[in-house]
């Protein structure tokens, strides 16, 4: 299923998030993942939402955020054409054989090393999906430990605003 | 000026005029600050009723309804009739008590996140954490309540909040929700794209719901519908909008309609959709109807707009009223002649009918509400239940004129109906408007403490109680899925002696037994200036069509 990237700005009112969220699990609308930070604008948030699911389920995601009285704007952020990002720490198995090999690579990625232990590296890495899931993909075959995930967030290019 | 003073002064600035309410521990400031004020409190005899009359009312009247109940059981008591306007579309302010700000969070006694709970129900809901905010969340609720696709909002008042002196406020500062905005008026490019469809449509229907009664928008479609020869169709809760004895009427779509209503819309080839969802209970339209049909789609709500249906080929995000108003404005001139006359012999070939072929003890409750309808003035508001006296109340009972219909569509609550009548007798604004409500045995028993407020208040309410001493339609469903031996948890045959419980509330009771007293009966009832318990005794097989 397509992935669509929501940036919404709302009223940094008590229960806005819960009233997003329970809105998602009401209808049966998928989270990807979801990012609440802070704007410009102190009584106001932002929040990135990706979400999965067809053209009209997107379309009927878009028409029950704008209903939320709480809720200012809600705009689709294509991750192709717009700024869209992600963070990205993962923790990759390393032994003294192979760790100068695993970093080779994180360099191509641009993933920076954020720690360095006897069996393990820490990577940071921000991109957007495909670049993550690519160096998660090179980093499989050492073994990846574990890692998180912020979720994607992001803003239009140029001079247009929300 | 004390916090709770000043809420029932915000209530008044609103024109709120009655509260149903129950107090509790966390509502005793509000309670004390009402025994100097002009509003009108309801005590109801159990919090589940409150936000029915409240709604009752606010049909009634076109206004905002208000009922209010404590915190923990209190506010929870009120959550299906908050559920119930939700699904309708009613404007409701429910207010809530709440414990101490300190306590919140604590699981202290009476303690219920309701705001919480309410959350898919309420078009927005308000935790008052300051009291100088009282004057702008007031305001706020009222005008979200009321305004775009009307719907319940609710408010909860901690304690100490109520207690508070408030030194500086101000009644007169505007609203401004910069995330609410609803759209009235109609685009014009979408409108004019709907003339064009229409102007080409061989057998258009309109299709009208609710939001014709919502934004008061009966004449507009009226002079639409005549205007551009175009038949109407309405949904349960659209029942009332149209005249029902107006010659392009053609009933009611859906699980509660007429047969002869479903084989119009499926003939049909454009399908005008005003202030209706297409809901699954008003109609699914099957895929190939839907292929084959053109569909306009105004609605005030953009998210009902391609919800149900997917295919709309003209969607028009406004109020009804403003809508059908901008369509009027241009000429459309339909050929629809031949149209009419092939609904003519649909009409004729699936005639109305009131008769039942299988033997019955009891009366025909077609034939009740046949006659009530004939014998009830034109200024009546008729409230019916949810079951099988709804399907008939909606059915035979004759919507026109001054008349008005109210029932729970969406939710399908039980114990609807008498609340609702309270709030609505409470509403009338012509004192000789008759308030009737319809109901079953079952339904029945779910607000019979709420007798009380009509012996009390010596209100004059017809309580039409269709008695099948079974859940009728439920048992009817089982029925129809797992045949005669799947009857189970549906039997109401224990012998209640209602005419005892109509004495007991101070009720005058009658009993219509036979379809030849059902003339004589009602016509006493109609007569009588006291509220009247009419037991209509009914077959437990006689089904709904
Ligand atoms: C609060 C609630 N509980 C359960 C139901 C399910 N239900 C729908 S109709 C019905 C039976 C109603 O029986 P009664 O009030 O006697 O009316 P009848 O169908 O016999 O006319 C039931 C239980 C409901 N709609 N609402």
């Amino acid at each position: 299923m397509k992935k669509h990237v929501l940036s919404l700005l709302v009223e940094n009112n008590s229960g806005v998030l819960s009233r997003i969220a329970g809105l998602f699990a009401r209808r049966g609308y998928n989270i990807d993942s979801l990012t609440v930070g802070i704007t410009e604008n102190t009584k106001v948030s932002r929040i990135t939402i990706v979400t999965s699911g067809d053209e009209k389920t997107l379309e009927q995601i878009k028409k029950q955020l704008n209903k939320i009285i709480d809720v200012i704007k809600v705009l689709e952020i294509d991750p192709d054409k717009e700024v869209c990002r992600e963070l990205v720490f993962i923790k990759v198995k390393a032994t003294d054989g192979n760790r100068s090999d695993i970093i080779s690579i994180s360099k191509l990625f641009r993933a920076n090393v954020v720690d360095v232990g006897r069996e393990s590296l820490v990577f940071e890495i921000t991109g957007i999906y495909s670049k993550v899931e690519a160096f998660f993909r090179m980093m499989e075959p050492y073994g990846i430990l574990e890692f998180v995930r912020s979720g994607a967030t992001g803003l239009q290019r140029g001079k247009n605003l929300l | 000026m004390l916090a709770s003073k000043l809420i029932l002064k915000c209530l008044e600035l609103e024109g709120v005029d009655t509260i149903f309410g129950y107090p509790g521990g966390a509502l005793l400031p509000l309670y004390n600050a009402l025994i100097d004020s002009d509003i009108t409190h309801v005590l109801v005899r159990n919090e589940q009723a409150a936000p029915h009359c409240a709604s009752g009312y606010a049909r009634e009247k076109g206004t905002v309804g208000v009922c209010m109940a404590t915190s923990g059981p209190g506010a929870t008591n009120l959550i299906t009739g908050i559920a119930t306007a939700y699904m309708d579309s009613i404007p409701i302010v429910a207010i809530t008590g709440q414990v101490n700000r300190a306590l919140i969070g604590t699981d202290a006694f009476q303690e219920a996140d309701i705001t919480g709970a309410t959350q898919p129900f309420t078009k927005r809901s308000y935790l008052v954490t300051n009291a100088d905010d009282l004057p702008r969340i007031f305001k706020e609720a009222f005008h979200i309540a009321r305004t775009g696709r009307p719907g319940p909002v609710l408010i909860d008042i901690p304690k100490d909040v109520q207690e508070e002196n408030i030194k500086i406020y101000d009644f007169d500062k505007p609203v401004n929700i910069v995330g609410y905005k609803p759209h009235y008026e109609g685009h014009t490019g979408q409108i004019k794209k709907a003339i064009r469809v229409i102007k080409s449509a061989k057998r258009p229907v309109i299709y009208a719901g609710g939001g014709i009664v919502l934004s008061k928008a009966e004449e507009e479609l009226i002079t639409f519908a005549e205007k551009n020869k175009i038949p109407v169709i309405t949904t349960l809760m659209g029942v009332g909008c149209f005249p029902q004895t107006h010659p392009m009427y053609c009933g009611v779509i859906g699980s509660h309609g007429y047969q002869y209503t479903s084989e119009i819309m499926e003939k049909a080839d454009l399908c005008f959709c005003v202030g209706a969802r297409m809901s699954d209970r008003g109609t699914t339209p099957s895929k190939e109807l839907i292929d084959d049909m053109i569909l306009v789609h105004i609605d005030i709500d953009p998210a009902e707009i391609g919800k149900n249906v997917y295919q709309t080929n003209i969607p028009i995000v406004g109020d009804a009223k403003i809508v059908l108003g901008q369509l009027l404005e241009k000429d459309i001139g339909l050929q629809t002649e031949q149209w009419h006359e092939e609904i003519r012999e649909i009409k004729e070939r699936i005639p109305v009918d009131y008769s039942e072929n299988i033997p019955y003890v009891g009366v025909n409750p077609k034939l009740v509400f046949k006659t009530l309808s004939d014998l009830t003035r034109e200024e009546t508001t008729l409230v019916a239940d949810v079951g099988l006296n709804q399907f008939w109340a909606s059915l035979y009972f004759k919507i026109y004129g001054g008349r008005k219909f109210f029932t729970s569509g969406g939710l399908g609550t039980m114990g609807y109906s008498v609340p609702a009548a309270i709030g609505a007798y409470l509403a009338k604004e012509n004192a000789d408007r008759q308030i009737v409500a319809v109901c079953g045995d079952g339904s029945f028993q779910m607000f019979i403490g709420e007798l009380a407020v009509i012996g009390e208040q010596k209100m004059n309410i017809k309580i039409i109680m269709i008695r099948n001493r079974k859940l009728g339609m439920v048992r009817q469903l089982q029925k129809n899925v797992y045949g005669k031996n799947g009857y189970f948890g549906t039997d109401l045959s224990f012998d209640i002696h209602f005419d005892k419980i109509a004495e007991a509330y101070d009720l005058e009771y009658y009993c219509i037994d036979s379809d030849d007293a059902i003339e004589e009966q009602l016509t006493k009832v109609l007569q009588s200036d006291q509220s009247c318990l009419v037991e209509c005794v009914v077959d437990e097989d006689f089904l709904y069509i």
